[in-house]
């Protein structure tokens, strides 16, 4: 563990220096400016000074984000508009729902390309295929053409999101529906087991560990989705609207405070995952 | 309404046919395009069918032939925006970032430390919605296509990184001992063993790079762009409910996506021949 934790914790501090010379660097052209203006000579102290503390820097300093953060996290009503709990709530919401959609999605398909032939020959190639379409890139037109149909709310977002998660999970569950070896069927046909019993007492045990492995970056791909597809204009809530209406406004902090409330929603699902594969490998008896 | 009945004969026709074709020929080299091709040539009339005999408004969801009208109309717009978006935002961006990232894997290799301290970091960011900072990036580089390369580095620089870090450790004890007892140096066992030896690793990244460059590019463009360019075209066509010329991109960005996930397959596959992954023919 503490191999692990010194290095990590001097790269981010490395992270953060760097952070901080970037903010001096990128904010100084706006000081020396406001200075000619003003006719007015700044040092260096003041200049690095003034750079910390504007209001809508091109780079705000890791202090200030911070505050943005705990301003929005802490410092509102969770009801308010400006408060990012709200906003990641309704982001989780509709990544959870994607997050199910797209994993019953690729179970099915799964289950479907291992056992029939002509599935697996038909449906993967083009599977493969689906994926090299950016398709968070039409995910705003989705979203507007599912309003028009009088499709709105979390339902259009968890579909882009199901849509990125569902490969994941396929290609996983398909490596592991067929991770049993030949020996180990062969073993069941001998106990004269029927195809059922050989898919939920061997071949569903077995795709454990590449299942939540598949989860893991499906979930992280949900929540890209969900927060892409709460781009278009016009959606007013969650934290890919935040983002939007940041970079309209240009208030970079609560551009940077909504990228970092996303990346800490990612961490914890990731997270999230982990832990329940820990616990049911542990009871399936599988954990290392 | 008899667009539609045939459609569906067709699908049931094309279905029973796949069915057939699996169960008796499978390992034959044409089943294995034909299958595929069939199933993606149903879709396409059931699409075309139920849009016909259903009527659906073309807003809502266009015919396919439809599509490839306005696709053959407008080749001349959809060859800019492939030019601004495709050539110049994620190309370079592409090359830029993962030529970045292999130089930076090289570079942390000789330093244990680094490499643990990175890692994680690495990977954790790897998971995270990255596009977000797409509106950042789009704020300092400008609207043209320099901000949407940036954000391609951005996206393409953490998967690749993680996968070549892994890919250097990939040669065994033994191998090393090896070069050692040629006394080669530090060079000579990099680039004759070690370089080799993550190519797999290297290739397994650049693919899944592929896709993200694509999508940071496009989606950059909703962030402000000029005016060419697929997000921006994909953007406006929507306002105007042009959604033949909306599915036309998509089109083209479908195709130029395969193509460019099978020119880096291809690579691959002219690089790391000797691979098991490759030796398939089986």
């Amino acid at each position: 563990m503490r191999q692990v934790v010194l290095p990590v914790l001097t790269v981010l501090a490395a992270i953060v220096v760097i952070w901080y010379c970037a903010a001096v660097a990128l904010n100084a052209k706006w000081v020396r400016d406001q200075a000619a203006r003003a006719d007015e000579q700044v040092s260096f102290s003041q200049l690095v000074a003034a750079t910390m503390v504007q209001e809508r820097p091109v780079m705000p300093a890791p202090h200030q984000v911070a505050q943005g953060l705990w301003k929005g996290l802490a410092g509102q009503k969770v009801t308010s508009k400006r408060s990012l709990v709200r906003h990641g709530w309704i982001t989780f919401s509709a990544t959870m729902l994607g997050f199910v959609i797209g994993t019953a999605a690729g179970i099915a398909l799964a289950v479907g390309i291992v056992h029939l032939r002509s599935m697996d020959m038909s449906v993967m190639p083009w599977a493969i295929a689906s994926q090299t379409v950016p398709i968070l890139a039409i995910a705003p037109m989705v979203i507007v053409v599912l309003a028009s149909l009088g499709i709105k709310g979390l339902l259009p977002k968890a579909l882009i999101a199901a849509w990125l998660c569902f490969f994941p999970i396929l290609v996983g569950m398909v490596k592991g529906l067929r991770a049993p070896d030949r020996m180990q069927l062969d073993q069941l046909r001998t106990w004269n087991a029927s195809g059922g019993d050989t898919f939920w007492k061997l071949r569903l045990p077995s795709s454990m560990p590449y299942f939540f492995a598949s989860l893991k970056v499906g979930i992280a791909a949900a929540l890209v989705g969900t927060i892409v597809a709460e781009l278009p204009a016009g959606a007013t809530a969650g934290l890919g609207a935040r983002l939007l209406q940041g970079s309209y406004y240009g208030q970079t902090i609560q551009i940077w405070a909504a990228l970092f409330t996303a990346a800490a929603l990612a961490g914890m699902l990731v997270v999230a995952v982990g832990v329940i594969e820990r616990v049911v490998l542990k009871r399936m008896g599988m954990a290392q | 309404m008899s667009v539609l009945i045939g459609s569906l004969l067709f699908w049931a026709l094309a279905t029973v046919a796949c069915w057939q074709i699996a169960a008796r020929c499978a390992q034959a080299r044409w089943a294995k395009m034909l299958v595929p091709a069939l199933f993606g040539a149903t879709l396409l009339f059931l699409w075309e069918g139920i849009v016909r005999g259903l009527n659906v408004s073309p807003v809502i969801l266009p015919a396919p032939s439809q599509i490839a009208a306005r696709f053959v109309d407008s080749t001349d717009v959809l060859w800019m925006d492939f030019a601004q978006t495709i050539l110049k935002g994620a190309l370079s961006g592409y090359l830029i970032g993962c030529t970045a990232a292999v130089l930076v894997a090289v570079l942390i290799d000789r330093s244990p430390f680094l490499q643990r301290g990175l890692l994680p970091v690495g990977n954790f960011v790897a998971a995270l919605p990255i596009v977000g900072i797409a509106p950042i990036l789009v704020m300092w580089f400008g609207f043209d296509w320099h901000s949407k390369a940036a954000v391609v580095v951005v996206m393409v620089f953490f998967p690749v990184l993680v996968n070549m870090v892994a890919g250097l450790k990939e040669t065994d004890p033994l191998q090393r001992d090896l070069m050692a007892t040629y006394s080669a140096s530090y060079g000579q066992a990099l680039t004759k063993l070690r370089l080799p030896a993550a190519m797999p690793f290297l290739f397994n990244g650049l693919k899944i790079a592929t896709t993200l460059a694509l999508i940071g590019a496009i989606v950059a463009e909703f962030f402000g762009s000029p005016t060419r360019g697929m997000g921006f075209r994909i953007s406006t066509a929507v306002g105007q409910l042009d959604m033949p010329l909306v599915w036309s991109e998509i089109t083209v960005a479908a195709l130029a996506g395969t193509g460019f996930y099978g020119l880096v397959a291809a690579m691959e596959k002219a690089v790391t021949f000797w691979h098991p992954s490759q030796r398939s023919d089986r």
